[in-house]
């Protein structure tokens, strides 16, 4: 007992074990109200940690050339022990990574976690969203199916419509004329260390950020404003045991479901999985239907819904810049949707626009949806240009001084 | 009293000192800054250029493509640099469509360089029956779908490619029509017939033309 407690001094004399713990986990106070929605960033780490670890093993048994990367996909699904669990987690973990991620972002859509003083902690998750798109896509080109070798093509080309340096940036992406072998190597070296690695620190950046400006709540209100006697938030509980204890319950039922679909589902019908991949890489035949991913589709959609090439990439890209300005675009003084009836309308529209977009974008290229597309285009983007000023002008409901429990 | 004022004293000289130090140090965290930034521009070049595409990969080719088996009507599918290249036999019928569908065009007279001058014309070709062309669609590289049979893609179609990518329609002579994301009807490489039209060489692409 004595020696244990001896050894616990020893580390703690040469690493701030204890004193991190106290700071982040035991002495951080987090709001008393979270509610089910506070349970997606904390998954989030977890599929992150889960798609290193299965990356890793995955990465024993596979060939980056053109060759042999189908082939070697295709061994590790029947030949190799396990090796189709390990693929299963793997691609599973990429769909359920965004599913957690879109959760995890509605969330702050909701209760107005952007803004301030969280600027940095939204501009972070971003950025990790941004990386998780680039990451995904890098790692459905790796088994070099026919979906994945089009999709390459596609990706890269658009790159290639940035004036002036586009041609010679998709040279550098693709290492050849055509998207190919040169290109599966650097995508790999790409996928497998360079965007993790991103990954990892833009990460730690955001939890600093975040136990620096600690969490926002459903009512929106800043905790830190009503203190006790001891300087704690009234309105706070220790993370650890009070929200380590919630969050271990969420994985105990995420990690349920993702096992459900692991072992029954695996493909999802082709959300996860297109039946295209199985085919292997065809330089000379785009598959009938080349549609992304399902987390991508909206993106795709409003690509495909703009018939000019440079204005559908310039969509495209505003897209997906748009939501770094969110801090600055809503100036209500009311932060949580549960005190801003017109926000909440606008919330819903905008998730109306991104999924009637997602759906579109799944569907095979057809001129008879481009109204509905344009439509849901021009609400999210509406959503984005009215806020400023629908934000200062909204009605809003009395703020209570204190969280409701 | 004394040592209060010694002290003083002490401390305007070290502030002189320390101000003739600090802009001295302050020269060479700059100094070190810029030549420190220099290095790593410097080093980036041959990282930033290794990515580029190696000598085997840039390397041009020339491709001779068998054709005296092709039935008018027929066509075969082949490539180029890893890219598909169609080579369609049009039937009078066929090239008779071009002509109906020139309303419908973005660019009819192919006033954009996506073909060498002596395919500047309707049929796209040197010999009107002869379609030789990149089937790369110019939005984003797809290889459009050949389509010839009339009303396969829409109701009123004559015939041509439809790209499954993003919806870009193209007529039998590769030429894109409105409403299409595409900008530029797609590319007619350098080609010449050989052993009297059995066979076809293609030599390149023109300098200005775009494959996607």
């Amino acid at each position: 007992m004595s020696d244990k407690r001896g050894f616990w001094v020893w580390i703690n004399e040469r690493l701030p074990v204890s004193g991190f713990l106290k700071a982040s986990m035991t002495e951080y106070y987090a709001p008393k109200n979270f509610n089910f929605w506070y349970f997606f960033g904390s998954l989030a780490l977890l599929v992150l940690v889960m798609q290193i670890f299965s990356g890793i093993f995955l990465l024993v048994h596979y060939y980056s050339s053109a060759d042999q990367a189908f082939d070697s996909v295709q061994g590790i699904m029947f030949d190799v022990k396990w090796g189709w669990l390990v693929r299963y987690i793997h691609t599973t973990g990429a769909t359920m990574f965004f599913l957690v991620i879109y959760l995890h972002i509605s969330r702050a859509y909701l209760y107005g976690s952007y803004r301030k003083p969280r600027e940095l902690l939204w501009i972070f998750g971003w950025i990790i969203y941004i990386l998780l798109m680039a990451e995904a896509y890098l790692g459905y080109v790796m088994p070099f199916g026919n979906m994945s070798y089009w999709g390459g093509e596609v990706i890269t080309a658009i790159i290639g419509a940035i004036p002036g340096i586009g041609d010679w940036l998709v040279s550098i992406v693709r290492g050849g004329p055509a998207f190919g072998g040169a290109t599966l190597t650097r995508f790999m070296a790409w996928h497998v260390a360079f965007i993790p690695l991103l990954l990892i620190v833009i990460v730690v950046l955001h939890l600093v950020a975040l136990h620096t400006v600690g969490s926002n709540n459903p009512d929106g209100i800043e905790i830190s404003k009503k203190l006790n006697a001891d300087g704690r938030p009234l309105d706070g509980i220790p993370f650890h045991p009070y929200y380590t204890v919630k969050d271990i319950y969420g994985v105990g039922v995420f990690l349920t479901l993702f096992a459900i679909v692991v072992l029954y589902a695996p493909t999802l019908h082709g959300l996860i999985i297109e039946s295209d991949n199985y085919i292997p890489a065809n330089y000379l035949q785009t598959p009938p239907d080349v549609t992304p991913a399902w987390y991508l589709s909206p993106y795709y959609a409003i690509l495909r819904s703009i018939p000019e090439k440079g204005l559908g990439i310039a969509m495209l890209g505003l897209s997906i810049i748009l939501p770094f300005f969110l801090p600055w675009l809503d100036r209500c003084p009311a932060k949580s949707v549960r005190y801003r009836p017109v926000y909440f309308v606008m919330l819903i529209l905008l998730a109306i626009s991104l999924l009637v977009l997602g759906w579109i974008g799944l569907q095979p290229a057809n001129p008879a949806l481009l109204p509905y597309a344009r439509v849901a285009l021009a609400v999210y983007f509406g959503f984005f240009i009215l806020l400023p000023i629908i934000s200062k002008f909204e009605p809003v409901r009395p703020v209570p001084e204190r969280v409701r429990s | 009293m004394s040592a209060k004022q010694d002290k003083d004293e002490k401390d305007s000289e070290s502030e002189t000192l320390d101000r003739k130090e600090l802009s001295k140090r302050r020269f060479l965290t700059a100094a070190t800054a810029a030549v420190g930034t220099a290095g790593i521009g410097v080093v980036a070049v041959p990282f930033v250029k290794s990515l580029e595409p190696d000598a085997a990969a840039s390397a041009a080719s020339v491709v001779t493509v068998d054709i005296s088996g092709i039935p008018p009507g027929g066509h075969i599918t082949t490539s180029w640099q890893q890219k598909p290249l169609i080579i369609v036999r049009r039937t009078p019928e066929m090239l008779a469509t071009l002509n109906q569908v020139t309303a419908m065009l973005k660019d009819p007279d192919n006033k954009v360089p996506q073909q060498p001058s002596y395919a500047q014309n309707i049929y796209r070709s040197r010999k009107p029956e002869w379609l030789v062309m990149m089937q790369v669609c110019t939005h984003l590289c797809c290889s459009p779908a050949y389509d010839p049979e009339k009303g396969s893609v829409t109701p009123t179609w004559l015939g041509g490619f439809f790209c499954a990518c993003h919806g870009s329609r193209y007529d039998l002579s590769g030429r894109v029509m409105h409403g299409s994301p595409a900008p530029t009807n797609m590319v007619v490489p350098d080609y010449t017939f050989i052993d009297g039209e059995k066979s076809v060489q293609i030599t390149g692409l023109e300098k200005k033309s775009k494959l996607c």
